[in-house]
């Protein structure tokens, strides 16, 4: 147990060293969503219309959730090049917790969504967006933020296995996560989509913590959607984890 | 506890149709270094994953320093290091976090992870590179660092899957020397390879194997000894048939003489009076010679006499399938 939390520690200590060294991916966590975020607010913001809300305090919330879940895939990505790379080999013949890979993966990939969120946050302040309830509200749905996009870390720790290549792991991404973001109240209100998407968008997980956060932050209805967002966080770690571990058990190198 | 460091019983490993290992049996004894010689697609890496851990056999049982490789694998992952077919260094770290990062991993504290980190730098001659990033390293530098990262933690048994491989004469020497070296202290290394002369300078034990099987084990010397006598070559001068050289030259043997690239190559069993009376018959043939000389068989002649001869059958047993 002891080896467990060392060994995690320092395989996300060591994908935390990686990241100024591997520039592309801090821009994915930097430069991109504050572009998203500008794009939406200053193009598309003037022709959505959101009842109760300024487009931009309706826009941030939503736009976080989407990057937080994006945040995911530098588990994913880096995962599936140690495996191509033959590193995975090197972790599975020493003597380390055989957990602490996945662990490490996971958990670093709260420190870079602390900061992509805290980069959005202070972005969105300064295009208009203001917190509309208390400081431990506001908090708490940052804490909200970070567990669920662990649990999508391990969702795509499993397709980062799984795949065979990085384009793999990225068109997953585009293809399946993507739209899944998109058809959801993350940019627009469900109200306005057309029946049958409307009827998914309501079920989504994705609009059910993006409202649960527009709770926390701008004092929108509480219904499920807290509570909800927490179970769904753990159904997916609870489905996840564990595929994701048998997997890395049997990941085999080039 | 017996003295051999290495006992694989009949070990099986299947990929779908393909018997990567299909059957091996092999000992290598504390201290020795067992050398893995095939071609390619012979099944090395796969005894190599098996040994070390990684993938689990089909059959049999493989044990090392008494550890089984399935049932005590997480005691017997302190015993061993390995260097794979292909580096496995992180490219964002710099090669010093990369070996702090797995001494670490082997429960060594940051401070002294590095020490070690530092020493296994210079052996390796990479101290100037200690702090760069290893995607800035050169092929052979990476393969230098993959090899220190399997010596962090001085294990008593390390696997090297072609260690060799990709490296400049220069390194490649000073390899040698370092592998000797842990032979000197006692270290059991297995170690596969493609380069004849590899195994024939650092392996006491060299195992031949070919779809999956083993096909030939024993010291360097008995493995030539199999082939028997000696290996005598002529180059004619230009002009010269060689066929007619062969026509002449084939009575000195059991086997008929054979022709490749113009060189006349005969197995002869003594050597005594052979170079006489070969010149005697290719003057007599007015045949001109450039050079000739006779030499003991090499390992590269009985690699290729035993995998030669798999292959056949390989190509047997396929037109069966197809017929
Ligand atoms: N993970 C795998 N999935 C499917 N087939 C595999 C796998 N690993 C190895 N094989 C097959 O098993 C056989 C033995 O492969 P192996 O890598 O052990 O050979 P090798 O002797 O190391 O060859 P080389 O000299 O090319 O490295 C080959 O036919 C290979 O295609
Ligand atoms: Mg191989």
């Amino acid at each position: 147990m002891r080896r467990l939390v060392t060994d995690t520690l320092i395989i996300a200590e060591r994908n935390l060293l990686r990241l100024p060294r591997a520039p592309e991916l801090l821009i994915g966590f930097t430069i991109q969503p504050i572009m998203f975020v500008l794009l939406f607010r200053y193009v598309f913001g003037g022709a959505i219309q959101t009842p109760g809300y300024s487009y931009v305090d309706y826009l941030i919330p939503g736009i976080i959730v989407q990057n937080t879940a994006f945040g995911g895939f530098a588990t994913a990505l880096g995962l599936n090049e140690d495996v191509r790379k033959g590193l995975i080999d090197r972790f599975r013949s020493l003597p380390m917790s055989r957990a602490a890979v996945l662990g490490g993966r996971t958990l670093s990939d709260i420190a870079t969504n602390t900061l992509s969120i805290t980069i959005l946050l202070i972005t969105g302040v300064i295009i208009g967006f203001s917190f509309q309830t208390s400081f431990p509200e506001a908090i708490a749905g940052v804490g909200l933020l970070l567990l669920f996009g662990y649990s999508f870390s391990w969702f795509l720790a499993f397709i980062g296995l799984l795949a065979k290549s990085s384009e793999t792991v990225n068109s997953i991404g585009f293809i399946a996560v993507f739209p899944l973001t998109f058809i959801s109240s993350a940019f627009v209100p469900v109200e306005s989509m057309p029946a049958g998407l409307r009827a998914f968008a309501e079920v989504n997980p994705f609009t059910i913590i993006v409202d649960a956060i527009r709770h926390l932050w701008l004092g929108a209805p509480a219904g499920n959607n807290v509570w909800g967002s927490i179970v769904w966080s753990l159904v997916i770690i609870a489905v996840f984890a564990p595929l994701a571990v048998a997997r890395y058990r049997r990941a085999a190198g080039r | 506890m017996t003295d051999q460091a290495i006992e694989i019983e009949g070990l099986v490993k299947h990929f779908g149709d393909v018997r990567a290992l299909d059957g091996v049996d092999l000992l290598a004894e504390q201290g020795q270094v067992l050398g893995l010689l095939g071609p390619n697609g012979a099944g090395k890496t796969t005894l190599v994953r098996v040994l070390a851990t990684l993938i689990k056999p089909d059959a049999g049982t493989a044990r090392v320093l008494d550890f089984d490789v399935q049932h005590d694998a997480a005691a017997l992952r302190e015993q061993i290091g390995l260097a794979g077919q292909y580096a496995a260094v992180d490219e964002n770290l710099t090669g010093l976090e990369n070996l702090t990062m797995v001494g670490r991993l082997y429960g060594e504290p940051r401070r002294s992870a590095k020490a070690r980190g530092m020493e296994l730098l210079e052996r390796f001659d990479l101290l100037d590179a200690a702090s760069r990033p290893t995607k800035t390293y050169s092929g052979g530098m990476r393969r230098r660092l993959d090899l220190a990262a399997a010596l962090v933690a001085r294990p008593p048994v390390l696997f090297l899957d072609e260690p060799t491989t990709g490296l400049d004469p220069r390194s490649r020497l000073s390899l040698w020397a370092v592998i000797e070296g842990l032979v000197a202290e006692g270290t059991t290394v297995l170690l596969t390879t493609q380069y004849l002369e590899e195994a024939d300078r650092l392996a006491d034990t060299i195992a031949v194997i070919d779809h999956g099987r083993l096909i030939a084990e024993g010291t360097s010397d008995q493995l030539k000894d199999r082939l028997g006598g000696e290996r005598l070559e002529v180059r004619l001068e230009d002009g010269a048939d060689p066929h007619l050289a062969v026509a002449v030259l084939s009575a000195m043997a059991d086997e008929p003489a054979t022709v490749e690239d113009g060189l006349v190559r005969l197995s002869v069993r003594e050597r005594h009076g052979v170079i006489a009376e070969a010149v005697r018959r290719l003057s007599d043939a007015d045949l001109g010679v450039e050079d000739l000389a006779l030499r003991r068989p090499t390992l590269d002649d009985v690699f290729l006499a035993l995998t030669g001869h798999v292959a056949e059958e390989h190509a047997d047993q396929e037109e069966e399938q197809a017929a």
